[in-house]
């Protein structure tokens, strides 16, 4: 009876990085406006993971040396992690420094969602900066892409667990007081609902929360939350719906 | 290969002891080489209530440690002989307890007995989480008030994920519900916890009620397992808990309380 503990494992997470966005490949302009935004907030760059866009560059097909670039990040204490959008030359160029490709997204679907994010997406004339970096608290919602798998848990959640799902989460079995669910996407519970309901974590605010039997402890959709003692006794042991209008919560009965 | 039942409850005082002592006596008593642990280091009781605390010469953590054999340290029971006692040491704490050393004191035990039945503590702390860690079945032991199955569906929460089948993902902890104290006429008055209560939070398959009685207190007093005392109820009740768990189909009783002798006389209604 030796040690019993498993030596490793593998579990799937996200992560916030912030992503530099080129819009022009001259090196020496580059490295100035990053010296200036570094300057702003040194605290906040330092040694910041980083993922390179290029899609922008290789669509006015302005060429880039990636090895060149990434020197340069390094030089000014970025830690480069990734490139996306970049052309094969880029591309192997990434692979010998090895740095991983975004491969998923290349083929022209969109990546941020939302319109907050467009300027860069659609570069306008010269006017504007040489490089952007997207803070990653600036918009949430344009990292975390739309999910499009659920979470299926057939066990029932007990008090003291908690269950986290960076898709939508679906539960056939009930949800005990004390216990935690959480999804970045929309929350079914085809049973009773005791715990905490935590939908669009990540801000989604169209994530809905649906149960059998409403006796939540606490429910939230993208921040705005009820407690139980503001529930409505109406809705409360009844099938419900839950979601956001202007900041509200809704709840509503399934019929 | 001996199959190992905790007794857990998260919350103290519910009858997790009386519940060892009882189903680990029955278990020998219907023929099977049982022994019972004392998990809670520091507060050593079951051997009081199976009258054993005057034979205690090693214990658990001794045996953990290597100051002695299991062999030594095992007490056989005065009136059964399949049924042994490991006891807990009263002089040390709980971090004595190392899942290396109750894995081998297990392992060890396993080749010898049928039954092995582990006496958890209160809480959720290292002791209790030992006591489950390589538990094949769990008797959730809970007393009909909300604290108590709060208590207890924490510890189911527990028993999913932190064991050693929960970890080696291999087939899940039995979970059996044990409702103790259970006084039908207060839960007619409405100031206890019905079974359809605590079932609606815990759904658990119930091996039994055992309903309050004089008769438990007598018999821990006196060091001698209530399932012994075969005219008292707790004691039928926990007969039946082991017959149900042994496999047999035996109807739940003390459920409504007590049939009145007219009642009962005229086959009153159920």
């Amino acid at each position: 009876m030796l040690n019993t503990s498993p030596v490793l494992e593998f579990k799937s997470s996200t992560f916030f990085a912030p992503i530099l966005i080129l819009f022009n490949n001259d090196m020496a302009a580059i490295e100035e406006t990053l010296h200036a935004k570094i300057n702003l907030a040194p605290e906040f760059f330092r040694d910041s993971p980083l993922i390179i866009d290029l899609r922008d560059l290789n669509k006015q097909n302005q060429d880039l040396d990636f090895t060149h670039l990434t020197q340069l990040l390094r030089r000014v204490g970025f830690f480069p992690v990734g490139i996306r959008g970049g052309n094969d030359q880029q591309n192997k160029q990434a692979r010998a420094l090895s740095i991983p490709i975004d491969t998923v997204r290349e083929q022209g679907a969109p990546i941020i969602a939302g319109n907050v994010q467009k300027p860069e997406i659609n570069p306008q004339p010269s006017s504007q900066p040489v490089a952007t970096v997207v803070k990653p608290s600036a918009n949430p919602a344009a990292i975390a892409p739309v999910a499009v798998t659920s979470t299926l848990v057939t066990q029932p959640i007990r008090s003291g667990q908690r269950i986290y799902a960076s898709s939508d989460l679906i539960i056939t079995s009930q949800v005990s007081a004390g216990a935690e669910i959480m999804a970045e996407g929309n929350i079914h519970v085809y049973n009773t609902l005791r715990g905490r309901a935590l939908a669009g974590v990540h801000g989604n605010t169209s994530a809905r929360i649906f149960c059998f039997d409403l006796q939540a402890e606490l429910i939230s959709i993208a921040g705005d939350y009820k407690t139980s003692e503001d529930l409505n006794k109406q809705t409360y042991h009844s099938p419900v719906q839950i979601y956001l209008q202007d900041h509200a919560l809704i709840i509503k009965e399934i019929a | 290969m001996a199959r190992i039942i905790v007794v857990t409850s998260g919350k103290g005082g519910v009858g997790k002891t009386t519940t060892s002592a009882a189903i680990a006596m029955g278990l020998a008593k219907r023929g099977h080489k049982t022994a019972v642990i004392d998990f809670d280091v520091g507060l050593r009781n079951l051997d009081l209530i199976l009258g054993c605390e005057r034979r205690v010469v090693y214990d658990f953590i001794n045996v953990i440690n290597g100051e002695a054999t299991l062999n030594q340290a095992l007490i056989r029971d005065k009136n059964c002989n399949l049924l042994y006692i490991l006891p807990a040491s009263q002089t040390r704490d709980k971090e004595a307890l190392t899942q290396e050393g109750v894995g081998k004191v297990l392992d060890e035990l396993t080749r010898e007995f049928q039954y092995i039945v582990c006496d958890s503590p209160a809480g959720i702390e290292k002791g209790a989480n030992l006591a489950l860690y390589f538990a094949d079945d769990a008797f959730v032991v809970t007393n009909p008030e909300i604290s108590s199955v709060r208590d207890s569906d924490r510890m189911l929460g527990i028993l999913s994920s932190k064991s050693r089948r929960a970890e080696r993902n291999e087939e899940p902890i039995k979970e059996y519900l044990l409702l103790t104290r259970y006084d039908p006429d207060r839960v007619k008055l409405g100031e206890m916890l019905s079974l359809d209560d605590v079932q609606e939070i815990l759904s658990l398959q119930l091996l039994g009620i055992i309903p309050e009685s004089k008769s438990v207190l007598s018999a821990s007093n006196a060091g001698i397992p209530v399932i012994l005392d075969e005219k008292s109820e707790a004691g039928q009740a926990y007969a039946d808990v082991v017959a149900r768990y042994l496999g047999e189909e035996r109807p739940h009783r003390f459920i409504d309380g007590k049939q009145g002798f007219l009642r009962r006389l005229f086959g009153g209604k159920k």
